[in-house]
């Protein structure tokens, strides 16, 4: 059930989740979406760029930040708008527990026509990873 | 390096058709660990009164940047794609897109610029279906970082 737009207001959490993110994940996001960019999956390759290591794609955490909205939602095509910029590299080390990906997101604007504006922040390791992520919705 | 100012205002021939298969959408929401099963369970994608599933919502990443790298790797551009990085991505959706779909995608560029050294391009790719119908439009910019800011 797509929660009523009538029930949401202004600053309204949505329900938080955590993402790990390990060098597998990674190699599976490569093949699944066709991005084979070395950076993504070798660290010799990555650090002689200037990176500190392997870095997770954008997309990727693009992909996973969305989800504390379209799980909130139930319908994904609710979803009419999504954007971020990509601000901070999500380091992910050679190791079982990889990285992991902090998302908040909450409801910061209704508006008339039964869409809400959702302000999305990620942060890896304390640091925010991606600037100006928002999302609207639309809503019973 | 400066950016060839002739790409800014191009739009581009129309992609060849991209035909989504339920597999595929299968495999990304997987690779993203999404278990939503409209992603995965036809029964449930038509009890929300879809077709057949639909793709996560940034599966149309998989559709535009083949037509957006395309033009970048473009040498009349002169954009260095060895540094490249994915500056801002923006999607907006008219409709999910859905196993089954043939979609066609017409790339624009939008800006092409160069700040403190970054060359920066931003292209808008329209996604439609073969019958003219508007799935969704994305807005994405790449940026070949400058050599010696490597590391930000």
């Amino acid at each position: 059930m797509i929660p009523a737009f009538a029930d949401i207001e202004v600053g309204y959490e949505l329900p938080a989740q955590d993402f790990p993110i390990t060098r597998a994940d990674l190699v599976r996001y490569c093949g699944a979406s066709g991005d084979f960019n070395v950076i993504h999956w070798n660290e010799r390759v990555a650090t002689s760029v200037g990176l500190p290591n392997v870095i997770a794609h954008g997309m990727f955490t693009m992909a996973e930040a969305v989800r504390v909205v379209t799980d909130w939602l139930g319908d994904p095509g609710a979803l009419l708008d999504y954007g971020c910029r990509f601000t901070r590299p999500v380091v992910v080390p050679d190791d079982d527990k990889g990285a992991t990906v902090t998302v908040n997101a909450k409801v910061t604007e209704k508006r008339d026509d039964n869409t809400v504006l959702i302000t999305i922040s990620a942060s890896c390791d304390d640091a925010t990873v991606l600037g100006k992520a928002q999302a609207i919705v639309r809503l019973p | 390096m400066a950016l060839n100012q002739e790409f800014v205002g191009r739009s581009f021939p129309p992609s060849p058709v991209y035909q989504v298969g339920r597999e595929k959408i299968r495999e990304f929401a997987t690779a993203i660990g999404d278990s939503n099963p409209v992603f995965h369970d036809p029964a449930a994608a038509v009890a929300l009164g879809y077709s057949d599933i639909i793709a996560p919502p940034t599966f149309a990443i998989i559709v535009s940047l083949k037509a957006v790298t395309g033009v970048a790797h473009d040498p009349e551009l002169g954009l260095d794609y060895s540094r490249v990085v994915h500056g801002d991505q923006r999607f907006v959706y008219t409709r999910p897109i859905c196993a089954g779909d043939e979609l066609v995608v017409t790339a624009t560029i939008e800006s092409a610029r160069t700040v403190a050294g970054n060359d920066m391009l931003s292209a808008r790719a329209d996604v439609a279906t073969t019958a003219g119908e508007h799935v969704v439009t994305t807005y994405s910019t790449i940026v070949a970082r400058a050599a010696e800011e490597a590391g930000a």
